[in-house]
């Protein structure tokens, strides 16, 4: 980001917040970075001559008479094969104390994919994990998030669910992400020999806030390189997008705008379905897929960040943990995968969504009985069966620790269908009956 | 000479120009970044400062750039050729573009005019016609598509010429007209029309006569929607609203669908061009595609063609119902076009209304809904617009500002639950607090007396008395416990649960059962009517639930088989026996 000779320096800013810095300057486009008193910074706002700039790392110690200068264009990242195995942080700076990347500069948060040149997505995404396989089934070009509360292990699942998929390149944008964490994860790439096929781009707690508000236009550019120009299948991931929709509050917050619910900026929406949406099944075999984390205020999916996620994304992932198990599982009543249909009973067996739906159907009687146990009431002999199969069902097959094919999960569910329940008790077709049903 | 202007302020894209003359409200503008144009709408006039918002990124634009006024408003190409068409929100041809990634101000022309037409005159010389008169028809299709005095024509126009049967492209003048005043005018196969203004070349528009078949249980029979009339579809994300909007847009018995994918996943759209071409219209046995048109503004495009979007869907839909057809549009979601308006807004420093929503919202929602509706035509005929629209409120809470302006401006409200969602109870349709204001109008309960059955709604009433008295015993039973209540709770329980499992879910996804005719509707209602007045005595509650479950069992079997197939009528002996051996 160094200074070009012949470029005007500016010497006055009219004013400073925490988060950006307003001067009189002419001839600025909108977008475009700028370096305030050594820090990067980019252009919100103009009016008339007056020009307001965020400062990615925050405006500490910037001086009334800070030098500024334009840089003419703006944030970009230079793309090629050597960005595989690389860490670097919200800049594209490496943070591994490898070499500068070389490659061509592309702009990042570049134009969307024409949506008619989309391919409609079809392959599947195995993740060995019954939660999601069996009952929120994820297919490549899709967007989905995971809903936790912040003690969940949402990091470790993600980390799990990268290294098990099928995908060419693991690209992972961390937003806030603790240093243990970030810690974490290296360590869980390098340990499965899987760090040539790792990019990542990190800003840590120990970073300014602000700064997260490139690290996913980062993480996706260069997916951008590797499925569009090289017809590789990408996922990325994305942990927390809560902390990025709360730097985007801040900046918004500092501009004076007025804010809509849960004082975010009126733009959330607009804003993360930009992000979401540069996930893709392109008509060559490139495909980028995106998982991301949005942490949630003790389960509230009211809130503005998680509800405009769920409008946005193809389904959310719905970690808690349950006290029949002793497990933290994927929550079947509030999950959903929407593009599961694409590739049930299609790409899996027959049978896949009608033992889907009987299976969470019985496990919410089992709720209903457990809500009337907790009442007092007594339990009819159907309510009792209900919880032994809740239980049962929790462990073998939500629980996040679970590893194995679908063919095996919807056998596991047959299984559990005969052990507890009659054959008119599951609802399910009868053809399906006569070919799986296991028990009497 | 036009006006111009030069940009002194950028947010976002909301861009400030300085003008040098007149500019109207929601006049268009080009506005120059190196050499490319782009397209904005003037939204707000101060003094020589006007307000517009740029239809894409303003990454790279600088005050100081320059801007020319167009004199016109936003306006969409009318012609042959716009079924089977994918528009975005500005009608540009998104098939034609050639790169992966959409290129700024590259703007696509929506008619192709190579294309020929098998053309015939429907009026002669001499004849008087007006605006929206049929002078000749083209086959769209198996669709007649009309060529029309263009909706702009004001007055009486006498046909002075007009061509004879043949194949001509689009621009072919096919008519010249002279006016009340001898000035002439030619007429080709399109027409322009701004998007924004109501297209009013009708008769009258009288109150709906009839209602348009869905194949969704729960909509034409508990809560049917009117040819022409208004509906909407609040519900909480992953209740099942875009299954349900494309259930309507696959079986909704219109002649053409128009489908705005308004802000929403680009995904979806591709679903529906990638299935709608291989589908068949279960009405007509054609292929889908060639009756509907698809405007996609995804939630990753350019905010302010958001708002465009709905209103270019509107109006090609006002096109074809001049023709005399019935046109169904859908629109997903309106929420994201009341956020696209709150976000101008907001920009423009407004003061705002509730949720920081511009304080017209209401105003603007009820004035879209107002152009819906059947008209009849100067010449006599008929043609309508439905309009569904979905909401997306705010955490799923119905008391939003979105969703409360819509409830005054639609005539049904399917209210999706998410409890009902929760227990996989497709589509999740709340039976109780979901209503059509149809049902009430006395010329919709005389046609459905005429074609279903006399007292129909009566039967349909009925039902959702089951369904409330269902509620209200399972409420009983959750407080006092099985035990605590007779055992006759349970009864009116099982039978509520009887017509919500028997016939409110539907499985969109099955062959058999995503569609159902009026009439294999009317079978199964008056069914399980049947089964739900008849007296039952339980020993106790678990026996009611045993038999009631077998029955439920059954009925659900008879919806995934073909109607009165041999399996289909097993079942019926099935349940007579079983309702038999109960009954008193």
């Amino acid at each position: 980001m160094a200074n070009k000779a012949y470029q005007r320096i500016y010497t006055r800013l009219e004013s400073i917040t925490k988060a950006t810095v307003s001067l009189k300057a002419k001839g600025v486009s909108n977008d475009e970075l700028a370096v305030v008193g050594g820090k990067l910074a980019q252009v919100v706002k103009t009016r008339g001559d007056l020009v307001t700039l965020q400062v990615f790392s925050g405006t500490e110690g910037i001086p009334t008479n800070a030098e500024v200068t334009f840089l003419g264009e703006p944030p970009t990242l230079k793309v090629s094969e050597q960005l595989s195995g690389r860490f670097f942080n919200a800049y594209g700076d490496p943070i591994d104390g490898g070499p500068e990347v070389e490659g061509e500069v592309r702009e990042i948060g570049g134009p969307s994919v024409n949506p008619y040149k989309r391919r409609q997505p079809s392959e599947l995404i195995p993740t060995g994990i019954a939660g999601i396989d069996l009952n929120n089934t994820i297919v490549s070009g899709q967007k989905i998030p995971f809903f936790a509360d912040p003690d969940q292990p949402y990091n470790q699942v993600m980390a799990d669910v990268a290294l098990r998929a099928d995908v060419d390149k693991i690209i992972l944008g961390g937003m806030g992400l603790s240093n243990d964490d970030y810690l974490f994860f290296r360590h869980a790439f390098e340990s499965a020999g899987a760090l040539d096929r790792i990019i990542c781009f990190v800003n840590t707690t120990e970073d300014p806030p602000v700064e997260r508000l490139l690290i996913p236009d980062m993480a996706l550019t260069a997916a951008e390189y590797f499925a569009v120009d090289k017809n590789e299948k990408v996922l990325v991931l994305l942990t927390d997008m809560t902390l990025y929709a709360d730097a985007l509050s801040i900046v918004s917050n500092r501009m004076d705008q007025i804010p809509s619910k849960d004082s975010m900026p009126g733009s959330l929406y607009s804003d993360l379905a930009k992000i979401y949406e540069k996930a893709v099944q392109l008509p060559t075999d490139g495909s980028i897929t995106i998982i991301a984390v949005t942490t949630l205020n003790d389960g509230d999916i009211t809130h503005a960040i998680p509800d405009n996620t769920g409008y946005i994304t193809e389904g959310q992932l719905f970690l808690r943990a349950d006290s029949d198990s002793g497990k933290v599982i994927i929550d079947p009543f509030r999950s959903l995968s929407r593009l599961k249909q694409r590739v049930q009973n299609k790409k899996t067996r027959e049978d896949h969504s009608q033992v889907m739906n009987a299976g969470v159907r019985l496990y919410a009687d089992a709720q209903n009985a457990k809500t009337k146990l907790e009442n007092g009431f007594d339990l009819s002999d159907y309510d009792h069966r209900c919880l032994y199969y809740a239980k049962e069902y929790a462990t073998r097959l939500l629980s996040i620790d679970v590893n194995i094919t679908i063919t095996e999960m919807l056998d596991t569910a047959w299984e559990l269908f005969g052990k507890y329940f009659s054959k008119a008790e599951t609802g399910i077709k009868q053809s399906l009956i006569d070919k799986y049903w296991k028990g009497s | 000479m036009k006006t111009k202007g030069t940009v002194t302020g950028i947010v976002s894209n909301l861009v400030t120009v300085l003008v040098d003359g007149p500019v109207a409200e929601n006049e268009l503008c080009y506005i120059t970044l190196d050499g490319t144009p782009l397209l904005a709408e003037v939204i707000k006039v101060n003094g020589d400062k006007a307000s517009v918002q740029v239809f894409e990124s303003t990454r790279g634009l600088k005050n100081g750039d320059q801007v020319e006024f167009l004199g016109k408003m936003l306006e969409v190409t009318l012609g042959p050729g716009l079924l089977s068409s994918v528009y975005d929100g500005l009608q540009n041809n998104l098939t034609t573009m050639e790169t992966v990634f959409l290129k700024r101000g590259e703007y696509t022309d929506p008619i192709d005019h190579e294309k020929l037409w098998d053309f015939t005159p429907l009026a002669k010389e001499g004849d008087v016609v007006e605006a929206a008169g049929w002078l000749g028809e083209v086959k769209e299709g198996w669709l007649p598509h009309k060529i029309m005095v263009p909706f702009s024509f004001k007055g009486k126009y006498t046909v002075k010429s007009i061509i004879p049967e043949g194949r001509y492209n689009v621009d072919k003048v096919v008519a010249v007209l002279t006016g009340e005043n001898g000035s002439e005018h030619e007429v080709t196969m399109t027409q322009k029309w701004p998007v924004k203004v109501a297209v009013k070349a009708y008769k009258e528009k009288p109150r709906p006569q009839r209602i348009m078949e869905t194949g969704v249980r729960c909509i034409d029979t508990f809560n049917p929607i009117a040819e022409g009339g208004t509906g909407f579809i609040p519900g909480p994300f992953g209740c099942g609203k875009t299954v349900l909007q494309h259930a309507i847009a696959k079986q909704g018995e219109a002649d053409v669908i128009v489908m705005a994918a308004c802000g929403e996943r680009a995904n979806e759209v591709v679903e529906i061009f990638t299935e709608f071409p291989e589908l068949i219209d279960p009405h007509t046995g054609r292929h889908l595609m060639e009756r509907t048109t698809i405007i996609c503004n995804t939630s990753n495009m350019p905010v302010a063609a958001r708002e465009a979007s709905v209103y270019t869907a509107m109006t090609i839909c006002e096109y074809y119902r001049a023709m005399g057809l019935k046109c169904l549009l859908l629109a997903d979601s309106t929420s994201r076009w009341a956020q696209a308006l709150r976000e101008m807004s907001n920009r423009m420093e407004e003061l705002p209304g509730a949720d920081a929503f511009p304080v017209d919202l209401s105003a603007i929602i009820s004035n879209f809904y107002s152009r819906a509706g059947m008209v009849i035509l100067n010449n006599g005929k008929t043609g309508a617009v439905t309009f569904i629209g979905t909401v997306s409120p705010a955490g799923g809470n119905l008391k939003e500002p979105v969703t409360e302006s819509t409830k005054k401006a639609a005539r049904c409200f399917y209210g999706l639950e998410q409890n009902r969602a929760d227990q996989k109870r497709y589509p999740a349709v709340n039976p109780i607090e979901s209503y059509s204001k149809y049902l009430e109008y006395p010329e919709i309960i005389s046609y459905l007396d005429e074609n279903v059955e006399k007292g129909w709604v009566r039967k349909v009433l009925d039902a959702k008395n089951i369904l409330r008295r269902g509620r209200e015993a399972n409420e009983q039973i959750n407080i006092l416990g099985d035990d605590g209540v007779p055992v006759s709770y349970h009864v009116s329980f099982w039978k509520s649960e009887l017509i919500d499992f028997a016939f409110l879910q539907q499985d969109a996804f099955d062959a058999i059962d995503a569609l159902t005719p009026m009439a294999r509707q009317k079978y199964m209602l008056d069914l399980i009517l049947d089964i739900c007045h008849r007296e039952y005595d339980f020993d106790d509650f678990e026996k009611c639930r045993e038999f009631f479950k077998e029955l439920i069992n059954d009925l659900r079997q008879m919806n995934y088989t073909e109607f009165q197939s041999d399996a289909f009528n097993g079942y019926v002996q099935t349940i007579e026996n079983k309702t038999n051996g109960y009954g008193k």
